[in-house]
């Protein structure tokens, strides 16, 4: 015989469905990119196409306030224009994102692949005459077109959940462009209700639906048309256009650094000089 | 200390200066003719890494306070203005961000060095205490700083930070509304903590300016402890510490550009880049690392004690943890400075920076993390396979006659094989009674509660509705969590302040102290490397 036990604490219903335990996110896996070593640089086709796989599926629903489509054109950047005479021909020719030695970088007002972005995008703003809401294509200046025009609508579309911004999103995720990666590729196909399965995410579920599949996206330069190779692709835009001066800033720590060790050595020897009579 | 000044202005105009305004002669008696001891070490070159950290911090700072925007919505969006478009505002931006983290990791090392060479005993407790005063304006600049760009871990820092406040009685909750200039953390408090933040660098370099005053009049600690006795113990500050001084910082600087150039996020917290939003709490509020300690010291009091309820208790602890260092000079009853002549004194010392050490990786684990344990957590779950259930509404006269109304209930159904009782309002319920069917039991064992939970939850998955319900039983192993770590270790650190030092300096035997800094005793070598 069991003793009864009393109170709604002990005596628990048996409820099936447990589903998904709430386990800790799986570490995710190594994209081997190009800008994780100390001195690599983005390799800048890959940013270009990742800004496609960006304009052409996350846009949809996910904005980047902080970015504007000048930047795409500035120093830097994936779609900045440099000159550069060709030694044979002697013509002068259009480089896109990556300087060629002895380049001349375009101004990015001057830069016509940016200005082609900026106007294949339709920009809602107030008409500077009647002052009515009005539609016109994109200036270099604009910020990217935001997909909803406030969080209550992005939520209402997206049954209930808000996709981040994804300005910073490689800074404001543990694992950053890896996560994305790993993110972007890990879908279990296992769905709950409007949850997909995925267990790079914290918590196991993630409301957003699987974005990439393969041949979604037609790339020009060749490159393999997989969801895999968008993931990777994406994940190298958005580490760009989180921390778009990174190669700028490695490329001044080496020289600082090199500044840093000489005067270094100098300072000790004129240290050791100073004291060099002096008991201590 | 520094003994008639020697300065000697050389051209009419100095001449015609010095008369007027000495401000030349007090500089050379500063930083050049000022002796310095001929023995100190690497540990004393700390104080110019400071003067020169507080500089790039106010420097860096009044050029991004000319960009950032103080204001909710704004805030985030005018720190990612200043990293993309500002000439060169990444590179400031990193070198303030860095700069607070390398900041901390320079006075800490101060701290430390003054702790060991007993730098805080007469006649330098002013100099200690002025030194204590700027790293609790440090703390506090520190923290308002980390508020102003606005992400996740800045707002929910400054909101856990202000509510701590109001746990302090009777004044606490206008102290809380007076900061956050509200009852909640928001536009206002962003307002002033702007403000604040650019107060205080100046404050803290005028403490400086106290802090190098009485330093320059008690003259330099050194690691023998003992007090200069002549002209022969000493060299001018310039060119001899200058050099050192220069050597030392630029290594120092290569630091902190290993930082600022290759690593700008290391030291921070992802979810700071996320814009704050007070509706979201994240997974974890953790400080930045050089406050740490102090959250672990919080955090350790998980228990109320009499009247004080476990926040205060936290809160008071906290603060006592710096607050004792205002009185470390009186607390350390030795007679002997350096601790290189105090044997028992350094072990002890040694514990304590690893405590340190510990209570700073406390603080950034989850409270309730294991770290060691008596066994499995396990729980014994039974149920009847296939009765028969047999369900009774319950109905009690009053509120507090439902025990004994469940009581009847469950004589009334003498004879089943298990019954369970659900209270549905305050005197109403059910009864099930389960009867006939075979009894089972299974035990299932998991590593921590969550992982037994999702274990139980299987097993009823599993069952099904083959049974109406189950009973569990669940056995927790003794554990030993990031908490009671925190404890024993805030227990130490209070201990070697409290306790430890004012009795072992008048207990313990110290070693042979030399007679001058210049003329080590015979076995002075074996006492400690210089």
């Amino acid at each position: 015989m069991f003793r009864a036990l009393s109170a709604a604490a002990v005596a628990v219903m048996a409820v099936a469905g447990v589903a998904f335990a709430a386990a800790e996110a799986q570490h995710p896996r190594d994209g081997n990119f190009s800008f994780e070593s100390p001195l690599g640089g983005y390799d800048m086709a890959a940013v270009q196409r990742g800004f496609q796989v960006y304009s052409q599926v996350c846009s949809t629903c996910h904005s980047m306030d902080h970015l504007a489509y000048r930047h795409l054109g500035e120093r830097g950047g994936p779609f900045a224009l440099y000159m550069v005479r060709n030694e044979e021909t002697g013509e002068l020719e259009p480089h896109v994102g990556e300087s060629a030695h002895g380049g001349r970088f375009v101004d990015v007002t001057d830069n016509p692949y940016v200005r082609a972005i900026a106007q294949a995008v339709t920009i809602s703003d107030i008409d500077p005459n009647t002052g009515q809401p009005v539609d016109r294509p994109g200036r270099i200046s604009d910020h990217f077109r935001r997909p909803f025009p406030n969080e209550i609508a992005a939520r209402a579309a997206n049954g209930g959940g808000y996709p981040p911004d994804l300005s910073v999103i490689t800074a404001a995720r543990h694992g950053g462009a890896n996560y994305v990666y790993s993110l972007l590729t890990g879908y279990t196909g296992a769905s709950e209700g409007t949850l997909y399965e995925n267990h790079y995410f914290p918590g196991g579920r993630i409301a957003m639906p699987p974005p990439l599949a393969d041949g979604a996206v037609p790339y020009a330069d060749g490159t393999a048309t997989t969801a895999d190779q968008y993931a990777h692709d994406v994940s190298t835009f958005l580490q760009w256009a989180t921390d778009p001066h990174m190669v700028e800033r490695k490329r001044m720590g080496v020289i600082v650094l090199a500044f840093l060790l000489v005067l270094a050595s100098l300072l000790y020897l004129g240290y050791k000089q100073v004291w060099r009579n002096e008991s201590h | 200390m520094s003994g008639p000044s020697t300065y000697e202005p050389k051209s009419g105009f100095t001449r015609w200066l010095d008369k007027r305004l000495p401000i030349i002669r007090l500089g050379y008696d500063s930083f050049v003719a000022y002796p310095t001891p001929r023995n100190l070490n690497y540990w004393w070159t700390f104080g110019a890494m400071l003067s020169l950290c507080l500089i790039v911090q106010i420097v860096t700072g009044v050029v991004l306070a000319m960009h950032y925007v103080p204001h909710i919505n704004l805030a985030f969006s005018s720190v990612q203005r200043i990293d993309r478009d500002v000439p060169f505002g990444w590179l400031i931006q990193n070198i303030h961000s860095v700069g607070a983290s390398m900041f901390f990791l320079a006075v800490y090392i101060h701290m430390f060095r003054g702790l060991y060479y007993g730098s805080y005993k007469a006649p330098r407790e002013l100099l200690w205490i002025l030194g204590c005063v700027i790293y609790l304006l440090m703390v506090g600049t520190a923290f308002l700083g980390y508020t102003l760009p606005w992400g996740q871990m800045s707002f929910w820092g400054a909101t856990v930070i202000t509510n701590l406040l109001g746990a302090l009685p009777v004044i606490g909750e206008s102290i809380r509304n007076w900061l956050m200039g509200g009852f909640s953390v928001d536009q206002p408090t962003i307002n002033r903590f702007f403000s604040l933040h650019y107060l205080l660098p100046f404050v803290i370099a005028g403490v400086v300016a106290l802090h190098v005053w009485a330093l320059h009049e008690s003259g330099q600690n050194n690691p023998t402890g003992v007090e200069v006795k002549s002209k022969a113990d000493t060299v001018p500050f310039t060119p001899h510490a200058t050099m050192k001084d220069l050597f030392a910082t630029t290594l120092f600087i290569m630091l902190f550009a290993v930082f600022v150039f290759y690593m700008p996020d290391a030291l921070g917290h992802a979810d700071n880049y996320i814009p704050a939003n007070p509706l979201q709490t994240p997974p974890e509020i953790v400080p930045e690392w050089y406050l740490l300690p102090f959250y672990a010291i919080l955090r350790a009091f998980d228990f109320n004690i009499g009247p004080i309820d476990s926040k205060l208790a936290g809160v008071l602890a906290m603060f006592a943890a710096i607050g004792v260092l205002f009185v470390l000079p009186w607390l350390d009853t030795s007679k002997v400075r350096s601790m290189r002549y105090r044997p028992a004194a350094r072990q002890f010392f040694l514990v304590f920076a690893v405590v340190c050490f510990g209570l700073g990786w406390c603080g950034g684990q989850n409270p309730g993390n294991i770290l060691a344990k008596s066994g499995d957590f396990t729980a014994t779950l039974t149920w009847i396979q296939g009765g028969q259930v047999a369900t009774q509404p319950i109905e009690a006269q009053s509120a507090a006659q439902w025990e004994e109304a469940a009581r009847a209930a469950e004589q009334g159904a003498q004879g089943a094989a298990m019954m369970a009782v659900t209270r549905s309002g305050a005197t109403t319920g059910t009864l099930r009674a389960v009867s006939g069917g075979s009894p089972q039991t299974r035990t299932v064992r998991a590593a921590t509660t969550d992982e037994l939970e999702t274990e139980i939850s299987a097993v009823k998955a599993e069952v099904g509705s083959a049974a109406p319900f189950f009973t569990v039983e669940r056995y927790t192993p003794f554990t030993f969590t990031v908490t009671r770590l925190a404890q024993v270790l805030t227990l130490y650190y209070f201990l070697f302040f409290l306790i430890i030092l004012p009795l072992l300096g008048l207990r313990e035997t110290p070693g042979r102290v030399p007679d001058t800094i210049a003329k080590p005793v015979g076995d002075g070598q074996t006492q400690g490397a210089a």
